[in-house]
């Protein structure tokens, strides 16, 4: 459970600061003529804040599901690490250019240019779909190889945390396809924009979560 | 005094946030079946959670009189009994208290209490309901699956959980998780709406220190939920790949009817874990609000402000933030370091600081109020006794010595019922009595009210308190009978066995009362008026009640002060409600001030 406190201790010590910054000089008794305000700065839009809230519910079940993988480790004595196979750092690859693309098609959307914005969602949303096929090219290979899910928990974690992320992916690929039928529909980049950053945001959000699940595989 | 006459919005800052577009409803199905305000949600929410609800009831009954009766029910044989466990468990924690005080609660309260239209995604919130909805379904589909629900206790623990001889190891349980998990992805997309709309949605003026306690309550709740249902999910998934895929997470070798089962190495101390990291916070999910709603109907009954607001807010963040490292005092008998034991124990009795801070803050807001005994009032009270009660047994239980004797007794069954099933339901009750005539428009009948609390709160102290002594005398929890283990028992446990469920039997006649009298009153309660409390908060102030789609007239309310200016000295009335501007408030002309 230790990387699950310290994931914690970190959200609990950002929103401790945050409550306290806005409660400890604060007479809550006084009276005034309604000019108090204590909103939010402005860069924090109800899109952005809902996906970041969003953001810390998927970071605790990756956390819970890496101190389960810890501890299962710990607890059982038959763990027999499973090899990596070469294809996870081609789809490494494969998932840093898919948000490569989401970024620069969030940077064309800024710049208003509707040509780019296009280009790069639907390279990104491909690249993403390469991965997961990739993912599953994994899998097929090593259950080939012998590596079932069943005969060992190492092998059982690698198909649980790997699945895991590849159904978050799906999840966004659902908002993608949204994004794009806005697009194809004849929405402007503008109206756009917003949508195209919440899907680069998460996008560059499972990009981290899968180095922290692969450096993990590679490392026990 | 020299701005009296003013427009009351002229001197405020203008909105910060663009007013909301309201999704208009055109046909019955949009306007009450797939509606997408949050009021009508709440109470889709609150009428699913009470119903299954009383089914749990029902369940709890069926228990006891196995209980103070043994074999004289046909009905009941011991894989029965322990589905009913299980099943009134499980319902009573997520799908009724969970349900009611985030999604009723939450739905109804949070837009209006800080003076917003309604909540951030209206549709998301539709879809939460569903989900809900849907998760109550399957859970109740587990009743006609063969072989029936599980039976494996709420906790739900392997490896008894897919064992061949525990009940409903084949259906149940995977309803069950079924069940659970799209119960966890509705609350996800409720949670996210609530917490969101707090942030952004507030009205001018209505500064985090201005929010009544209910929704400081109802918000550090959602966040605890936000961030340890994953937990319960996490173990729902590695479960199901257990029972389903044949994996090992948490199955460990066993030999079942002779034959080695194809598990090996599995912990069930994993799935303990996980599951409590979840399930110690859920305490808290449903004990949170529970203090919010309690602090605000404690003021506004007692027309004295709430003592020691901040501090109030910060107990709750502290009790909050606590609540995710004690969740090993759950696991004392499971095996663990005796360190570990220590400082769980240690982490559990500091939880003991914040909330003595409520406690007193609780008694000290009635010290000197005017208090007035109505229902709503009589209710909270209740709540400070059994609360109290049910923590005092808690330090007992938290700390390891104690605990291993005590452990799977009926102690533990006494300690949990009293803080966590009759503590939140008195606060249920609290809360409609309060809230019903601004639902409805209607007040709930006064002496149907009384006997439903009098008949409750004696009667579930007849109920639980007896089964302390029953866990100190040593009477195993989850037992159908006890057996050859009889003699050992003693005579009087039978007595108060029995006891106990003519207790328990009352108690549930009187809940049909309370049912009777919601369904009476909506139609034949008395007028209540706007604001029949005289309360502060912004609830009250909405122009019609039961408050339109909407909520608010054409402009939002802006906020001037707090929501406890009750018993202003010099005021003329005993209350000053919110969104009245220091130039309006009415004095009260000399010599005549009431304090």
């Amino acid at each position: 459970m230790t990387i699950t406190l310290v994931f914690l201790a970190a959200l609990l010590a950002f929103f401790l600061g945050w409550v306290l910054s806005r409660t400890v000089n604060v007479e809550p008794w006084v009276a005034d003529g309604g000019t108090l305000n204590d909103r939010l700065p402005e860069i924090l839009t109800t899109p952005r804040i809902a996906l970041a809230i969003f953001l810390a519910v998927a970071s605790s079940l990756f956390a819970l599901s890496i101190s389960a993988y810890h501890m299962r480790m710990e607890f059982g004595h038959d763990w027999l690490a499973i090899p990596s196979p070469v294809l996870l750092w081609a789809n490494t690859a494969i998932l840093v250019l898919g948000s490569l693309a989401l970024q620069w098609s969030w940077n064309a959307a800024r710049r208003n240019d509707a040509a780019g914005l296009r280009r790069w969602l639907y390279i990104g949303g491909s690249l993403t779909v390469a991965f997961i096929i990739g993912q599953m090219l994994v899998w097929r290979d090593l259950n080939a190889g012998g590596y079932y899910m069943t005969s060992n928990p190492a092998n059982a974690f690698f198909y649980f945390l790997t699945g895991l992320h590849v159904l978050h992916l799906l999840g966004g690929l659902v908002a993608w396809v949204r994004t794009a039928n806005r697009e194809r529909a004849g929405a402007s980049p503008e109206a756009i924009c917003s949508s195209v950053e919440l899907c680069t945001i998460y996008w560059h959000y499972l990009l981290v979560i899968w180095f922290i699940l692969f450096a993990l595989l590679l490392t026990t | 005094m020299a701005e009296l006459g003013h427009d009351a919005t002229s001197y405020a800052p203008p909105r910060e946030q663009p007013e909301m577009e309201l999704p208009h409803s055109h046909s019955f199905w949009t306007t009450y079946v797939f509606s997408q305000d949050a009021k009508t949600i709440a109470i889709q929410y609150s009428v699913t959670a009470i119903s299954v609800g009383l089914l749990a009831m029902v369940l709890s009954l069926m228990i006891r009189l196995q209980l103070g009766f043994p074999n004289n029910f046909s009905l009941i044989d011991p894989s029965n009994y322990l589905q009913y466990v299980t099943m009134h468990g499980m319902i009573m924690v997520v799908y009724l208290l969970t349900a009611l005080f985030l999604g009723g609660f939450g739905n109804y309260f949070i837009p209006l209490m800080i003076g917003a239209r309604d909540m951030a995604f209206p549709w998301l919130n539709m879809l939460s309901f569903w989900f809900y909805f849907v998760s109550v379904l399957v859970l109740m589909a587990s009743f006609f699956v063969p072989g029936g629900p599980t039976g494996a206790g709420w906790t739900l623990y392997p490896p008894q959980l897919i064992s061949e001889g525990t009940p409903g190891i084949h259906g149940g349980v995977l309803v069950m998780m079924i069940s659970l998990g799209i119960f966890i992805a509705g609350f996800t997309m409720g949670g996210l709406n609530y917490i969101v709309t707090i942030l952004q949605y507030r009205t001018r003026g209505m500064t985090l220190m201005r929010m009544p306690l209910t929704i400081w309550g109802i918000f550090l709740a959602t966040m605890l939920a936000l961030l340890a249902f994953p937990a319960l999910l996490v173990a729902a998934l590695m479960v199901l790949l257990d029972h389903l895929a044949g994996t090992s997470f948490f199955m460990p070798a066993m030999f079942s009817m002779g034959e080695q089962l194809p598990h090996e190495g599995g912990s069930p101390l994993l799935f303990q874990h996980l599951f409590w990291f979840f399930g110690h916070p859920e305490v808290y999910i449903v004990a949170l609000p529970a203090f919010g709603v309690v602090s605000d109907i404690l003021a506004t009954h007692a027309r004295r402000n709430i003592f020691g607001y901040r501090m109030m807010v910060w107990a709750l963040v502290a009790i909050g933030g606590l609540s995710f490292v004690v969740w090993a005092h759950h696991m004392y008998v499971s095996g663990m370091n005796p360190y570990f034991g220590f400082l769980f124990a240690t982490t559990t009795l500091i939880i003991a600081v914040p909330t003595a801070i409520k406690v007193y803050n609780w008694v000290l807001t009635l010290w000197h109020g005017n208090i007035r005994l109505e229902l709503p009032m009589l209710f909270a009270i209740g709540f400070i006794f059994t609360f109290i009660n049910g923590g005092m047994s808690g330090l007992f239980l938290g700390n390891v010595t104690v605990d291993v004797p005590l452990a799977d007794t009926y102690f533990v069954v006494g300690h949990f019922h009293m803080v966590m099933a009759v503590a939140p339901v008195m606060t249920i009750y609290a809360a409609i009595y309060h809230w019903y005539p601004k639902i409805t428009g209607r007040m709930l009948h006064e002496g149907m009210g009384k006997v439903h609390f009098w008949v409750t709160f004696l009667g579930t102290y007849a109920l639980f308190y007896p089964m302390h002594y029953l866990g100190l005398a040593g009477v195993p929890r989850r037992y159908f009978a006890y057996g050859e283990s009889s003699p050992f028992i003693g005579e009087s446990v039978e007595t108060l066995n029995a006891f106990i469920t003519v207790a328990a039997i009352i108690v549930a006649a009187a809940q049909l009362l309370f049912i009777y009298n919601l369904i009476r009153s909506r139609k034949h309660g008395k007028e209540a008026g706007p604001n029949p409390w005289n309360a502060t908060t912004l609830e009250w102030q909405t122009e019609h009640t039961p408050p339109t789609h909407g909520n608010f007239g054409k402009e939002l309310p802006v906020v001037y002060r707090w929501p406890y200016d009750y018993s202003v000295p010099g005021a003329k009335y005993d209350f000053i409600p919110q969104n009245v501007p220091p130039e309006e408030v009415e004095m009260a002309d000399e010599g005549a001030v009431r304090t």
